[in-house]
């Protein structure tokens, strides 16, 4: 493959993002529109062609012998701190970018069209294709990272993307904090995974007299993933706290996957995150951004292999989130609130996934890197689902002008278009065959079955709560009783325009047989075709559980009931807490509000104006004081210098006096 | 003598306070003329000069110095008027010229006095441009003087708010900090031969002799390092900032947070570390603790105020903190990062200080409680502030995420627990970074308008225009090309390397 695609795929939303970001003002909604949605389409186009030559051509630049390859297709200096340690710009492609490629350009060109219909009119939309120009240019460069560092800076650029794109309503003050919390809080998760990198960068190349990496970049991965095993470990020698240095690095750049990935507790970002444009959630904090975490995982996948402890604490990390997700997922009115959760909750999914896989045969377990590719399948799955979901709560909120379902309600029958794929979305996430979740959700449940029975079961009581909110939603969306409220004025809901059903449907009917695609063939972690079987029996427990998760929600929520209010009151205190998401906000807003901001950072302050600088005035107020003393000493009268004479002459004679004797 | 490019840099100063001083004193179109030519033609010298360095450099003249030259100006003492430039100190040129450049369109419509105003901005700019082309240490330090009483009376008269009080707390502060510096040029001096050789201010042949015993050095380290560390707002010695800043009219900020403070980082490697370099290592763990705290404390402070200069000189604090950190390191990559971050900071305070002058010229209030939605106001003042902020907080793309990843990389060479910890330590400042410019990124630029009146208020004029856009595309520059800068420095950083490296 030539230069000129990989470069293009970069250089294309990068012009789009200059041309819209510093011309925009000057031209018209539709030009802009247009400019944007061609662009992408183009990128999308270019982007099908490098996942489909590098997939399906058979060159054997791209597999040798059946096993699918790394290749760099380009790999140029940018910035060289050391010899040792220079910061590379290029382009990895093998299995998992491809499959990013396709999933972040599709999703994206779907998200500018639907934002054709759904931002029509609004002020600023030139520079909102501009941020979405920026964020597709700053993921696809985090995807194609060659090394850790390239992925670093891409990943700052996305997160600022992110912080412009929610903070799009700049003049709402809730629109400005949520942005600012996102971008707080995943810089805080990228400072661990800046020291991880520190640390990483230099225990692992700096030993034997420079030998592991061959005088390399200490950046890049598939020189670091590359090494054999025994060669990183006995670089690694050196340990702290009980764990050796790479388990730390490891970690530590794991601590940054959880920051954009939204895992507890670096979590609290993205519920808020919904305060932006619906198709921002879709693209952004549903489809892409917030996978980077689990695709960091995946790329530095054998490192991570070898430090188990930090495979198990990505797994305890993962389990907990999933469910902590799925029950707050219960308890939240606002439906894109929902859906935020549901997303992490899946993203934790794919994080245990992930975790539970091995990279070398295990006695036992008929496939040792199912997770790898269960965890990668899902990735996929779940992007096009969730966007789906996403872009058909934007159609409901744009047609109610409310994010709440309790504004809903009988839906169903005004909004067909929506009504149906929202349903395919809802069934998709909920793992009902032959829907494409279904298919991710069972691998990712038989891997997990594989590593340890105790990640199977948990995992598929989640699966089954998933089935549950998600009708729960869907039920009080578009059944339940209408709602007189959104009727007024002989004014009714209706579908969206052209624009913004076009994506749905597409990504309905992707997400009805998206399952179908033979993904063991095309991703694994060592590149090794695998062909997928379902497994009879996880297959039947996570039905079943889903089933009766579906069918309980159908009790409940089909039409206006009482049960619902009761089954809140029973507990009424944990359905509270489950509301208000645990609390998490309030104690975050605890410690940085009150704690450091007040005590630290007031005292610090106060401490640099009084005592700092307190002394140093003081010492000009002392000289004062001491020449207005002392000027009087020269006063003109003889009086006064005859008594100054005779007093130092006596001191003097004194200190003679003494100094003789 | 005038055939030596680089005396040009002092001349043409000197040039257009001469021409200024022949225009009228209302003549708002001259003084404008003067100081528009003065400001192009040093700017254009300044980038032929990087130019001309890279073409002789990449021909094979690896002399330490080039464009040398040497002029007896006080036999008695031996005292030379000679210059010489490495990469860093092209590099400063630059940055200085640029900054110059982008000042004078900042204070087109200064007021009262413009010419009086012009004079002094031109006279600072002489010392600031005769430091960074000095190679003898009493020239550079006259050229530092010069350098900074200008700033006295810029503050005093120009000035804002308490201007009397902090022109003179600054002044005061700084020439404290000259005092000390003074005590320790002289004692470099006095011991700069060996026994009987000839006693010389000419800082290579200073550093060629190597001749400065390890007791004197610990002494003189410490002189040298806090006189320049004053200037370059080392706690606890950085109280003079916030308040001078505060103060200062638009164009002096700019150039006093832009240039001159980096003339305390740059002597420090200059004078302090290269000269010295025994005592360099022997003590830099106190100032590396000092300046530890100056990152942590500044950008700490920076969260709770409410004035925007204020903010913006904590900040300083903490970025200049981390600039005199860096070259404490004592190694290549880390002091490279020092410089990158002078560049960078240099420049992303000029705009900053630029962008707070052109807001409080037409809102007349720096407190961030009372404005609020300029992004509606004035959306290229709000973006431009935005991109400030982004430079400052490290985004790639634009210089800081360069200089400061250079920094930690570097820093993190020295693999002993006291300096790791203390890297560490230094990285979380790019949350707190993240957390106080958000903080007032959001309530300045965005968010809903808060006073009525703003909303008649214009948004940037072409000269505004001009003078932040040449800025931000410096900023942007470094901060998607930065190699060729970053080779430049590493360059002329192997003779201060070397000399660190024998002193063991």
């Amino acid at each position: 493959m030539g230069l000129t695609l990989p470069i293009l795929i970069l250089a294309i939303p990068f012009t789009m993002f200059l041309i819209l970001g510093l011309g925009g003002v000057k031209m018209s909604h539709k030009l802009a529109g247009i400019l944007g949605i061609l662009g992408n389409g183009t990128l999308a186009v270019i982007a099908y062609i490098v996942a489909f030559t590098y997939f399906f051509s058979g060159n054997p630049e791209f597999i040798v012998d059946g096993v699918r390859q790394q290749v760099q297709l380009f790999d140029v200096t940018w910035l060289a701190f050391t010899d040792r340690m220079v910061v590379n710009i290029g382009f990895l492609l093998d299995p998992i970018c491809a499959m990013m490629l396709v999933v972040i350009t599709t999703i994206s060109f779907m998200v500018h069209l639907y934002s054709w219909g759904y931002m029509e009119g609004e002020k600023g939309f030139q520079r909102y294709y501009a941020f979405l120009s920026l964020f597709t240019f700053s993921m696809l460069g985090l995807v194609v990272a060659t090394n850790i560092f390239q992925m670093y800076i891409f990943w700052e650029l996305v997160g600022v993307s992110s912080y412009l794109l929610i903070g799009f309503f700049y003049k709402l003050p809730s629109a400005v904090s949520a942005s600012k919390k996102a971008f707080i809080v995943t810089r805080f998760a990228d400072l661990f995974m800046l020291i991880g990198i520190l640390f990483l960068s230099y225990y692992v190349s700096s030993t034997p007299a420079d030998g592991v990496l061959g005088g390399a970049s200490a950046f890049n991965f598939m020189m670091l993933n590359a090494q054999p095993i025994a060669v990183l470990q006995s670089t690694v020698g050196a340990t702290f706290m009980g764990a050796s240095v790479l388990t730390w690095a490891m970690v530590l750049i794991f601590v940054g996957g959880m920051g954009k990935s939204a895992m507890m507790p670096l979590h609290i970002w993205l519920p808020d995150a919904m305060e932006g444009p619906t198709p921002v959630s879709a693209l952004i904090h549903a489809a892409t951004m917030v996978v980077a975490g689990v695709y960091l995982v995946a790329r530095f996948f054998p490192m991570f292999c070898i430090v188990p402890d930090s495979l198990t604490f990505i797994c305890v990390v993962g389990a907990i989130t999933a469910f902590y997700a799925a029950v707050v997922a219960c308890a939240q009115i606002d439906i894109k609130r929902i859906l935020a959760f549901s997303t992490i909750s899946q993203i934790a999914f794919m994080m245990v996934a992930l975790g539970c896989a091995y990279n070398e045969p295990v006695e036992g377990v008929h496939y040792s890197g199912l997770g790898y590719m269960a965890g990668m399948f899902h990735l996929f799955t779940h992007a096009m689902f969730k966007a789906l979901l996403f872009l058909g709560a934007g159609c409901l909120i744009h047609a109610v002008h409310s994010n709440n379902y309790t504004e809903m309600g009988g839906l169903r029958k005004y909004m067909p278009i929506c009504h149906w794929t929202f349903l395919i979305g809802c069934l998709a996430i909920a793992g009902i065959w032959p829907f494409s979740g279904f298919f991710s959700k069972d691998e990712m449940l038989a891997a997990m079955f594989s590593r340890h029975w105790f990640w199977g079961a948990w995992m598929t009581m989640v699966a089954g709560l998933t089935a549950f909110y998600m009708f729960r939603m869907y039920f009080l969306v578009f059944w339940w009783e209408e709602n007189p409220k959104y009727k007024h004025e002989g004014h009714k809901p209706h579908d969206a325009p052209w624009q913004m059903s076009l994506p749905l449907i597409i990504l309905a009917a992707v997400s009805c047989v998206a399952g179908f695609i033979p993904f063991g063939e095309l991703v694994t972690f060592n590149g090794e075709p695998y062909h997928i079987h379902i497994e009879g029996s996880v297959a039947a427990t996570s039905l079943t559980v889903a089933v009766l998760a579906i069918a309980l929600a159908t009790l409940m929520y089909v039409k206006k009931n009482p049960w619902p209010e009761r089954v809140k009151n029973f507990w009424p205190s944990l359905w509270r807490a489950a509301n208000r998401r645990f609390y998490w906000d309030e104690i975050y807003m605890f410690i940085t509000h009150k704690f450091i901001f007040n005590i630290i950072c007031k005292s610090i302050a106060w401490f640099d104006r009084h005592i700092i600088d307190g002394t140093m005035d003081g010492l000009a107020a002392v000289t004062q004081w001491t020449s207005v003393k002392i000027k009087g000493m020269q006063s003109g009268s003889a009086q006064s210098y005859v008594i100054w004479y005779f007093f130092g002459a006596v001191v003097l004679a004194a200190i003679t006096w003494i100094c003789i004797l | 003598m005038f055939s030596n490019f680089l005396i040009w840099f002092v001349i043409v100063p000197i040039i257009m306070m001469a021409g200024l001083a022949c225009c009228g004193n209302g003549n708002m179109k001259a003084i404008r003329a003067v100081m528009v030519t003065c400001s192009t033609v040093l700017l254009g010298m300044a980038i032929w000069l990087v130019c001309e360095f890279l073409r002789l450099r990449g021909a094979g003249d690896t002399s330490e110095m080039l464009f040398q030259g040497s002029w007896m100006w006080y036999e008695p003492l031996n005292i030379h008027l000679a210059v010489g430039v490495d990469g860093i100190s092209v590099l400063m040129l630059l940055l200085s010229a640029i900054i110059v450049f982008a000042g004078t369109f900042a204070s087109w419509k200064i007021n009262p006095l413009p010419k009086n105003f012009f004079l002094w901005f031109a006279l600072l700019s002489t010392g600031v441009f005769g430091f960074f082309i000095s190679i003898d240490m009493f020239t550079m330090f006259m050229f530092y003087e010069v350098a900074l009483i200008p700033m006295y009376l810029l503050i005093g008269v120009w000035g804002t708010g308490r201007k009397e009080y902090s022109a003179m707390k600054l002044t005061l502060m700084l020439m404290g900090g000259s005092a000390f510096l003074m005590l320790g040029l002289l004692g470099i001096y006095w011991h700069s031969a060996p026994e009987g050789g000839e006693l010389t201010w000419n800082i290579l042949q200073i550093a060629h002799n190597n001749s400065i015993d390890p007791t004197w050095q610990n002494m003189l380290f410490c002189f040298t390092f806090v006189g320049f560390g004053v200037l370059g707002a080392m706690f606890p010695f950085h109280t003079w900032s916030p308040d001078g800043h505060a103060c200062a009219p638009t164009a002096v900020s700019m150039l006093h947070a832009g240039v001159l403070m980096k003339l305390g980082g740059y002597g420090c490697f200059r004078i302090a570390i290269y000269l010295l370099p025994s005592a360099a290592q022997e003590l830099s763990w106190i100032f590396i603790i000092l300046t530890g705290i100056s990152i942590v404390y500044g950008a700490f402070s920076a969260c709770v105020q409410t004035d925007l200069k204020y903010i913006n000189a904590y900040s300083s604090v903490s970025h200049c903190g981390m600039v005199l950190f860096a070259i404490l390191m004592l190694n290549q990559t880390a002091m490279t990062g020092g410089i990158l971050q002078m560049l960078s900071h240099g420049l992303m305070t000029a705009l900053f200080f630029a962008l707070i002058g052109m807001i409080y010229g037409r809102t007349h209030t720096r407190d961030i409680r009372e404005m609020g939605g300029m992004m509606k106001i004035m959306p290229y003042l709000g973006v431009c502030y935005m991109i400030a902020g982004f430079a400052s907080l490290g985004l790639p793309g634009m210089s800081g995420f360069v200089a400061e990843m250079t920094i930690f990389f570097g820093a993190f060479e020295n693999s002993d627990l006291f300096h790791r910890i203390f890297v560490i330590a230094a990285t979380t400042s790019i949350v707190i970074t993240a957390v106080y410019i958000l903080r007032v990124v959001g309530k300045l630029i965005l968010g809903p308008v808060q006073d009525e009146h703003h909303l008649q208020l214009t948004d940037a004029s072409w000269w505004e225009r001009l003078s932040t856009a040449t800025l931000i595309l410096c900023l942007a520059g470094i901060g998607f090309f930065p190699n060729w800068i970053n080779e430049t420095i590493q360059q002329s950083f192997v003779p201060i390397i070397n000399a660190l490296n024998t002193a063991i």
